[in-house]
């Protein structure tokens, strides 16, 4: 269990998917107009996050590590070179049905998350999150933590920024910096504020 | 869009239109892998790569592409040549694909294929798809490499591994600034680097509604 809160601290604080590893970084600075929306989508991001990052855990396991496929009766093919090609088809599809369920199953979940699902299965963070998941070799309780925790910590960090760009808004920017310049810096202070984390463990 | 010129569409990317410094694309990448110029040298490679060939593939094929699924069709294209480039870059360059680790499987994501896949490949013939997938490319490259110029050299006295100011480590007398080699360091030179294109050309600009421009407006008497 502590194992596993620490895991939780790490995805969310130390290692935020996007103040230290600048992922989903697009979506990150276009949704950040307004708290409002930075919420729905930082909400459809971890809910993405938890389902596809387990799943995609379980293909990598049962399909595409070295041997994998000895269940199949192949003990020598190895088809990790198809790993991106899977996790993203996982990605989109599990988006897709995710939507379809909301809509058919929870309809005020649908309209709350509905304009941001698409836009989700290209985010960075969700494949970054199954890349990493693949390359640090995690059990499946692992990634469920892993992916939620990721979720998370994007989430925590695109409503901070959405807030401090709601405030900015009174203040008076050189023009030439104003809209990305000013965000970019802004972004940057955050990270640093973030990286004060650094080194925490449960 | 039918009547750019071959000249246009390789000289407006590069610095009109920069993917990153204007569209807002492909940063997630693009922050990650700029603490060595070598490795973004690499990185650059790849994108400008993938980006002009998915844009030669996806222009190829713009026809018959379903509307209704051209998404995942886009990605599945997109996917496949990041696959290939990732076996090339595993087979020559080795300990730099080691180096770059989850990120050249993120050039899948990276806003600037998808972007101009969609943007430009669907609508264009082939050759002029090439030339924008290329000049995209070599425009993300610019910011890439002058970022990870200024980190490398501040934060580790080095262009390319090859030393240029002196470390104290190593006898000399430059204290590097490791506060180039974190994450922030790259924010705040992306946000310098817009902030110096914007200046240079003022038309960038973006026109927000802001209380301060009014302010200054009432005081100088504009406002009554």
């Amino acid at each position: 269990m502590e194992h596993y809160l620490s895991l939780a601290t790490k995805a969310i604080f130390v290692e935020n998917m996007a103040l230290a590893f600048f992922l989903g970084m697009c979506s990150f600075l276009a949704v950040s107009k307004k708290v409002e929306t930075a919420m729905g989508l930082g909400f459809a991001v971890v809910f993405v996050l938890g389902i596809t990052c387990p799943l995609n855990q379980l293909l990598v396991d049962a399909l595409l590590e070295p041997g994998a496929l000895a269940w199949a009766g192949y003990p020598d093919v190895n088809v990790s070179f198809l790993s991106y090609l899977t996790l993203i088809g996982t990605i989109a599809a599990a988006v897709q049905i995710v939507e379809m369920v909301l809509d058919r199953y929870s309809p005020e979940l649908y309209n709350a998350l509905g304009v941001f699902l698409p836009l989700i299965a290209v985010n960075c963070a969700i494949l970054g999150a199954s890349l990493f998941m693949q390359e640090r070799d995690y059990t499946l309780g692992e990634a469920t933590v892993f992916g939620a925790g990721s979720g998370i910590g994007w989430l925590l960090a695109v409503v901070a920024l959405a807030a401090i760009r709601e405030k900015m808004r009174y203040s008076n920017v050189p023009g030439p910096l104003r809209g990305l310049g000013i965000t970019f810096i802004t972004v940057g202070l955050m990270s640093v504020g973030f990286m004060a984390f650094a080194g925490i463990q449960l | 869009m039918a009547d750019v010129t071959n000249r246009e569409a390789l000289i407006d990317p590069l610095f009109n239109n920069n993917p990153i410094a204007l569209q807002v694309l492909g940063i997630c990448s693009a922050l990650a892998v700029t603490t060595k110029m070598s490795t973004a040298l690499v990185m650059c490679a790849a994108v400008t790569a993938v980006t002009a060939l998915s844009n030669v593939s996806i222009s190829l094929l713009r026809n018959r592409i379903p509307n209704s699924i051209r998404i995942i069709v886009q990605l599945t294209i997109i996917a496949s040549l990041v696959i290939v480039t990732d076996q090339v870059l595993k087979a020559f360059v080795y300990d730099i694909a080691k180096d770059l680790s989850v990120f050249v499987g993120l050039i899948i994501t990276n806003c600037i294929v998808m972007g101009r896949a969609e943007a430009f490949a669907m609508q264009n013939r082939p050759g002029i798809s090439f030339i924008d997938g290329l000049a995209n490319g070599l425009g993300y490259s610019v910011v890439l490499m002058a970022v990870a110029f200024f980190r490398e050299l501040i934060g580790s006295g080095s262009v390319f591994g090859v030393t240029i100011l002196q470390t104290v480590n190593q006898g000399g007398w430059y204290v590097p600034n490791g506060l180039m080699l974190l994450a922030p360091a790259a924010f705040f030179l992306i946000g310098c680097f817009i902030w110096a294109v914007r200046t240079w050309k003022p038309e960038q600009i973006e026109e927000e509604f802001h209380i301060g421009a009014l302010l200054k407006l009432s005081n100088e008497g504009h406002l009554r």
